[in-house]
């Protein structure tokens, strides 16, 4: 009896596992193919039609580019990266002082939230140039608009995240008689790492934009530069090249984000 | 020789002592009465459930006795100190309706949570007779030390939560419905529980409940509150053999101070 209900069990966990991988197979697959498929469509398209070269590079044509430019590509791949990084490490770690200023006081709040909101509504294109005319045309002026494009999503988020404390939470605390820091790094803290990380996700992406607008106003190295280039040169596959590798960036970062997200927030 | 000294002494002392005692306690929010002129005395170590129409006050005396809230006028005292000094002698501890443990750190770091409150500032921290593993062991927990609150059900995280209420040996120990969302069976398996850690450590529980059956199965006596504004009613003693076991419900006894209980709510 016991013996016939484990096989069942167990048949029916292995049924179980087989439904949840096919599931994930499934998951993983499809985009792919659509991908694949589109890819495949442009590539005929571009081809069957005589498209120019010039107006719009068949897949293959760029990634035979990627191949031959590879180590063009690499050495202005790595200022573009460091600058990304740089704004984002600066971006979000005055975001998170600041924020944590604002949840302190609500005086420091009131006065600087309208100035945090003005600064954002100002468009980054209009505001590189000037940055650029400040800093002059090194690495500066990219970190910093990289930096300012990453600062707002993570301040509102983060404001957001130390205020989230349960009510309840903040009685226990109360009841334990804790102390204002305390209550900032055993309750404020990590309820707000959740919110933190969504934000995040979201710089890792932007802080890339914020380096290669940067880069398109004055530089002659990263992979901003060489967009401007390559269009005016009509060197369409270096530029599809070009913008591969920077999307390939941005998806480095947000996978190193997500992984320690996932590592650190694990409720 | 002198710690002989307080542990003789002290007991006695506190033995004399009512666990609470609100004198003409008034509490308002605004123009709000929420409480008004409350004379009631806690017994020490008795066990005391709350009843009450919903939004009769019944959270609110546990908060103006756990220091949450100031009383308007009047006096409350928590074995003969204010109601500050008894918090910053973690006198009391508090059990909320929903568990309130900290989602990210696990069943045994959510109990030793007490400990680390107050350590850098050298608070001297009362502790009792069991180390946070025995109580998580006390409360039937012994093999899920290490699990998050997300991974145990509504009834655990409630047992957890009990044992970080346990952890710094309070002398009275506040519960605000804290068995409100479970379903039955688990509400009355943590009953019989709690009786068991009320009957060992001696303390004085204050037990709000919207369950007459709750009430009376576990009280020694019943305050009543009666609705707006927040007044006393009556202190029912429920005097029924100790100690309390499930077959207790069936009895005729038990059934009379349910009808009493039920009918005195109806006028409240
Ligand atoms: N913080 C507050 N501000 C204003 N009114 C409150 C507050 N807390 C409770 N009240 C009011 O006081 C009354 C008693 O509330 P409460 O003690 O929570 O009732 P219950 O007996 O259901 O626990 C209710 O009418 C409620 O609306
Ligand atoms: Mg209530």
């Amino acid at each position: 009896m016991a013996v016939v209900e484990t096989v069942l069990t167990t048949d029916l966990l292995i049924q179980a596992r087989n439904t949840a991988r096919r599931q994930k197979v499934t998951s993983v697959i499809v985009p792919i193919a659509t991908a694949a498929a589109l890819v495949a469509l442009w590539q005929v398209g571009v081809k069957g039609f005589g498209v120019p070269t010039y107006i719009a590079p068949a897949p293959s044509d760029v990634a035979a580019t990627f191949v031959d430019k590879f180590p063009l590509l690499m050495q202005n791949f790595w200022p573009t990266f460091f600058e990304s990084v740089a704004g984002f490490v600066v971006g979000n770690l005055a975001a998170i002082l600041i924020a944590v200023a604002f949840v302190h006081s609500r005086n420091v709040e009131r006065a600087f939230f309208p100035i945090a909101v003005f600064v954002n509504t100002i468009p980054i294109l209009a505001i590189a140039p000037i940055l650029v005319l400040i800093f002059g045309p090194g690495m500066t002026a990219k970190v910093v608009i990289a930096a300012l494009i990453c600062f707002f999503p993570t301040l509102v988020n983060m404001v957001r995240g130390l205020q989230a404390v349960s009510p309840q939470t903040l009685e226990l605390a109360r009841i334990l008689s804790a102390s204002k820091s305390e209550v900032f790094w055993k309750m404020r803290l990590p309820s707000s790492l959740p919110f933190l990380f969504s934000a995040l996700k979201i710089s890792a992406t932007t802080c890339v934009i914020g380096a290669i607008v940067g880069e398109w106003v004055g530089a002659d190295r990263g992979l901003g530069a060489l967009i401007i280039d390559a269009t005016f040169n009509f060197n369409s596959p270096l530029l599809y090249a070009t913008v591969l590798m920077s999307s390939g960036l941005s998806v480095l970062l947000f996978a190193l984000v997500s992984l320690t997200e996932r590592r650190i927030v694990r409720w | 020789m002198e710690s002989k000294e307080t542990l003789v002494g002290q007991p006695v002392a506190t033995r004399d002592l009512p666990a609470a005692k609100l004198s003409g306690a008034t509490v308002r929010f605004g123009t709000y009465t929420a409480i008004e002129h409350l004379d009631l005395e806690i017994e020490a170590g008795a066990f005391y459930t709350i009843l009450g129409p919903s939004g009769c006050g019944k959270s609110t005396l546990l908060r103006l006795v756990s220091d949450l809230i100031p009383a308007a006028s009047g006096e409350v005292c928590v074995f003969g100190k204010s109601t500050e000094e008894a918090r910053l002698a973690r006198e009391f501890a508090f059990v909320f309706q929903d568990a309130a443990l900290l989602p990210w750190r696990t069943a045994l770091e959510n109990v030793e949570l007490p400990l680390e409150i107050g350590r850098k500032r050298n608070v001297r921290i009362p502790v009792g007779p069991r180390n946070p593993r025995e109580l998580l062991e006390l409360v039937g927990l012994k093999g899920r030390e290490n699990a998050l609150p997300h991974e145990l059900s509504g009834g655990m995280r409630q047992r957890v939560a009990i044992a970080r209420a346990l952890l710094c040996q309070p002398k009275l120990l506040l519960m605000d419905e804290p068995f409100g969302a479970l379903d039955e069976m688990t509400r009355d398996r943590l009953n019989l529980q709690l009786l068991e850690i009320w009957r060992e450590t001696g303390t004085t529980i204050l037990f709000v409940t919207h369950s007459i059956s709750e009430a009376v199965f576990l009280g020694q006596k019943v305050i009543m509150l009666s609705a707006n504004p927040g007044r006393l009613r009556e202190v029912v003693d429920i005097e029924l053999p100790e100690p309390r076991e499930m077959k207790l419900r069936d009895t005729s006894d038990f059934t009379r101070h349910c009808a009493y209980l039920r009918e005195l709510l109806e006028t409240c």
